[in-house]
């Protein structure tokens, strides 16, 4: 137990301790001023490893908790765990600062929601530090049900309890795939730990099942991280709190996927699968998310839109970024690792803009009661903090300067440019593609950054539409969000501190051939007339015209149908499986015994007549048996004509007698079997059964006394006769497959060994004795029932009964 | 030898009159016929065991012998309430 497991475990403890300080304090103390140490702690704490991680170093530590399976919590500490480490607390101090004020400390359950937040981060720093592959997973699916947790927070409104389930439905959906796919890596590698993973690459490379990991692993980063088509559960889980939307759904576990596939990409990167499957679906999502974004009213919808856009965005460049495993550390490889780098300089200047865009529109909610930019207008006098937020965020989203988004989208333009001169993986032609899309994408971007900022702080204010009088957000929910934007401008002015201390370690994490220290990465704001700057000139005055005409074309996008859209193909699909397992199950539970009965043989058969078939089990020997005499086939006759009565007679009480003739049958078998014991009891259990029958025939209702013979069904006949030639053959065969010698003269010793002469009586009470004890126990448990059941009636048994 | 072939020979005539009474039963117009068939099925079954027993040179099967006279009896008793009052056991308050 050392600091690092300290630092993951600390919020697992304080969500513990938070019911009693909620029991303490409440209403004196806002709740969220005790979780906000927590992050801090843990934030502080980690800035102190900046200097080592800086070197090039790494920090591994293990506390055993199976050490028996190898399962024991490794953590593990590079530069990209403590990037993600350092947002996810540094982000988390500002969301805690910002729901202190947020949430009322009077309406709302802040117990459950700290909580709930609580377990989220441990969670996630878990996820992000473990190097045992399974206690990721662990952390992974605890970050699933926290977050379904929080989305549901206000679990009395229909859409949030919707969202939360359809977001665990597609997470853990993902989250076993994954599992599926962990399991499969750890087969081929032979290890837990993902460090030994990335030293047997090779084995991974060549081993057959390496597309079906690739697909299985990617599944569960692409849910995470809310992938196209598993997109849907981002805009559905925007239900949830806004500092839950900015925390959750911007700046850290949607980038938990990002973080899988980052962290994977020295085990699969340099294949043509992973490359089209990561880069792809990226660039993808990045087209849909900012084209969807357009359309969106709401603005918390358009957030999230544009957070599918840009986490695809930053997946493309990981995939084009794995071309390095490719090429190696040549000049090429050098080349493409820029993508790579590009890709974690936005997911850090993502989760900066993103957490204050949606703080701000929090705030905007916060004070005027709406999200919907309908409704919003002209706040830019009355919230002018709020209006300065929005614009660094909204311009650093677009990718405009002086913001930092700028530096990120000019090296994710600059590496799709790049793809085209690959000329591997069929990129000769299709790679064209890339910078197009990506342009495209862009323009939109732009167009959906300027929709957030100017239609909601420019234009008319139309006090008509709120029911509120508006004014600036209190002091406390503006400091994150001025914070946050703050670093957004200083990230464009001195990105190469950045750089060195956060970006170039984790930079080395992912691609292990580099060392820190011959890594030469400057980020400069100007570089030059080139053709990033050419396009990001075009974007904006593409942009800017279609942003002035959108009321022109932005109906076009709603024509769009609406049943076509994913959500509404999931939602359907949802709907249809239901309703399809529940015809399935409706047409064979039927609630007739019958039925069950019909299965139950059928299956007996399918499953015995099938293996005798197919293990060529049938066998007839008749060398051993007994002569047959005379009367023994007069007996048998006898049983069978007995039998058949009992089918085929229209009167009860002559299936009765029938049946009491088959028992005394039985009896004189067991006589020509020498079987003095059985006999006996088969004729005092065959007279009690039928005294039995006759008492129950007396109670039997008077309507049903008509019945006459039983009805011809063709499927009963053929089960019957299917299970009696079943288990005749079966008899037959295995009478003839005599493997081992009886064990019976065992017990023909039983006078020496028991001193019983009767051996049948020495088997059951001294040899066996057991068995007869459980017996006695099953006759007496019987007649407890019976007694039970005759003597003591609840009441309204009789309506039961007659239902 | 000629003993035990007349013995079989007497088991072979007894399975015959089980069978006998086994087609009164199947047959037999009402319920009475065919608890008389049954009760004589019991019968026989008794010679039939004795006849065994006497084959096989065993008394193991004489408790059986008396056990079947009694059950049968039983059992006769059972059904012959059964079809002249509907019940085999009186109820107290049914009287």
């Amino acid at each position: 137990m050392n600091s690092l497991h300290m630092l993951i475990f600390i919020p697992f403890v304080f969500a513990m301790a938070i019911p009693l300080l909620y029991k303490l304090f409440h209403p004196k103390i806002h709740l969220g001023w005790f979780v906000l140490l927590i992050p801090l702690v843990i934030f502080l704490h980690l800035l102190r490893y900046i200097p080592l991680v800086a070197k090039g170093d790494h920090l591994t530590t293990s506390l055993a908790w199976l050490p028996s399976m190898e399962m024991n919590l490794d953590f593990y500490l590079d530069g990209l765990a403590l990037l993600f480490g350092l947002l996810i607390s540094g982000i988390g101090v500002l969301v805690i600062i910002y729901s202190i004020f947020y949430l009322s400390k009077h309406r709302e359950e802040l117990h459950k929601f700290y909580m709930y937040l609580m377990m989220f981060m441990g969670a996630m720093l878990g996820l992000v530090f473990s190097d045992n592959i399974f206690i990721l997973y662990g952390f992974w699916e605890l970050t699933s049900i926290s977050s379904f947790l929080l989305i549901a927070f206000w679990y009395e409104r229909k859409s949030s309890r919707d969202g939360a389930m359809k977001s665990l439905l597609i997470t853990v959906f993902g989250g076993l795939c994954m599992f599926a796919g962990m399991i499969m890596l750890t087969l081929i590698t032979d290890t837990y730990s993902i460090r030994e993973m990335i030293l047997n690459v090779e084995f991974v490379q060549a081993h057959k099942l390496f597309i079906p990991v690739i697909i299985c692993i990617l599944l569960g980063a692409f849910t995470k991280s809310a992938q196209f088509p598993f997109s849907i559960w981002l805009p559905g889980a925007m239900e949830a709190p806004t500092p839950v939307s900015a925390y959750l759904h911007s700046a850290t576990m949607v980038k938990a996927g990002i973080y899988l596939v980052a962290r994977f990409t020295p085990v699969f990167g340099g294949s043509s699968v992973w490359f089209w499957l990561v880069s792809g679906i990226g660039i993808i999502t990045l087209l849909y998310g900012s084209i969807t974004a357009v359309r969106q009213t709401d603005l918390k919808a358009l957030l999230a839109y544009s957070t599918i856009s840009q986490l695809g965005l930053i997946m493309s460049l990981l995939g084009i970024g794995s071309f390095t495993f490719y090429f190696g550390p040549s000049e090429h490889g050098v080349t493409y690792s820029m993508a790579i780098f590009a890709a974690i300089f936005h997911l850090f200047n993502h989760s900066m803009f993103k957490g204050s865009l949606f703080m701000v529109v929090g705030i905007i909610d916060h004070e005027t009661g709406t999200r919907d930019i309908r409704r919003l207008g002209g706040l830019m006098q009355l919230m002018p903090v709020s209006f300065t937020v929005a614009l660094i965020g909204g311009f650093s989203m677009a990718g405009l300067p002086p913001f930092n988004g700028f530096l990120s989208k000019e090296m994710f333009f600059k590496a799709v440019n790049d793809v085209r001169v690959a000329e591997i993986f069929h990129l000769e032609t299709l790679g064209m593609l890339f910078p197009l899309l990506a342009w495209i994408a862009s323009i939109f971007t732009f167009v959906y950054s300027m929709i957030l900022v100017f239609k909601t702080f420019s234009g008319k204010y139309r006090q008509e539409k709120l029911n509120r009088d508006v004014h600036e957000a209190p002091f406390g929910m503006l400091i994150p969000s001025v914070i946050l934007a703050f670093f957004v401008v200083v990230i464009f002015l001195f990105p190469n501190v950045f750089s060195k201390y956060l970006l170039k370690p984790a930079f080395v994490a992912i691609l292990p051939m580099f060392t820190i220290d011959k890594v030469d990465i400057k980020i400069s704001a100007w570089h030059g007339w080139n053709t990033e700057l050419l396009m990001t000139i075009g974007v904006v005055i593409m942009g800017s015209l279609l942003f002035i005409t959108v009321k022109r074309w932005v109906p076009l996008l709603k024509q769009y149908p609406q049943w076509l859209t994913l959500n509404n193909l999931f939602e359907k699909s949802l709907e249809k499986v239901e309703r399809y397992s529940l015809t399935l199950t409706n047409r064979y539970m039927t609630g007739s015994i019958r039925h069950y009965f019909i299965y139950i043989f059928s299956f007996f058969v399918i499953v015995l007549a099938g293996s005798l078939l197919l293990l060529h089990g049938i066998q007839f020997d008749v060398s051993e048996d007994n002569v047959i005499s005379i009367y023994d086939v007069g007996l048998v006759l006898g049983v069978m004509i007995a039998a058949l009565t009992v089918l085929f007679t229209s009167n009860r009480m002559t299936a009765i007698v029938a049946l009491s003739v088959v028992g005394y049958l039985v009896t004189m078998f067991f006589v020509i079997f020498r079987a003095p014991d059985l006999a006996l009891t088969q004729m005092v259990v065959e007279t009690v059964t039928t005294v039995l029958f006759l008492l129950c025939f007396y109670h039997l209702p008077k309507l049903q006394k008509k019945i006459g013979r039983i009805k011809f069904k063709l499927t009963n006949l053929i089960v019957s006769v299917a299970t009696g030639l079943t288990i005749t053959i079966l008899a037959l065969s295995s009478n003839s497959h005599k493997l081992f010698e009886p064990i019976s003269y065992f017990f023909e010793n039983a006078y020496e060994l028991a001193g019983a002469k009767n051996i049948v009586n020495a088997i059951l009470v001294d040899f066996r004795g057991f068995d007869t004890m459980l017996e006695i126990s099953v006759l007496c448990i019987a007649g407890l029932g019976v007694y039970t059941l005759a003597r003591f009636r609840m009441k309204g048994s009789d309506q039961n009964e007659a239902e | 030898m000629t003993f035990e072939i007349i013995m079989i020979v007497s088991l072979c005539f007894l399975t015959l009159s089980i069978l006998a009474n086994i087609y009164r039963v199947v047959k037999g117009p009402s319920s009475a016929d065919r608890i008389q068939a049954l009760d004589a099925i019991g019968i026989n079954l008794i010679a039939s065991i004795a006849v065994f027993s006497v084959l096989l040179h065993t008394h193991a099967f004489f408790d059986l012998i008396l056990l079947i006279g009694i059950l049968s009896f039983v059992g006769t008793v059972a059904f012959s309430r059964f079809t002249e009052r509907g019940m085999v056991i009186k109820q107290k308050d049914e009287g």
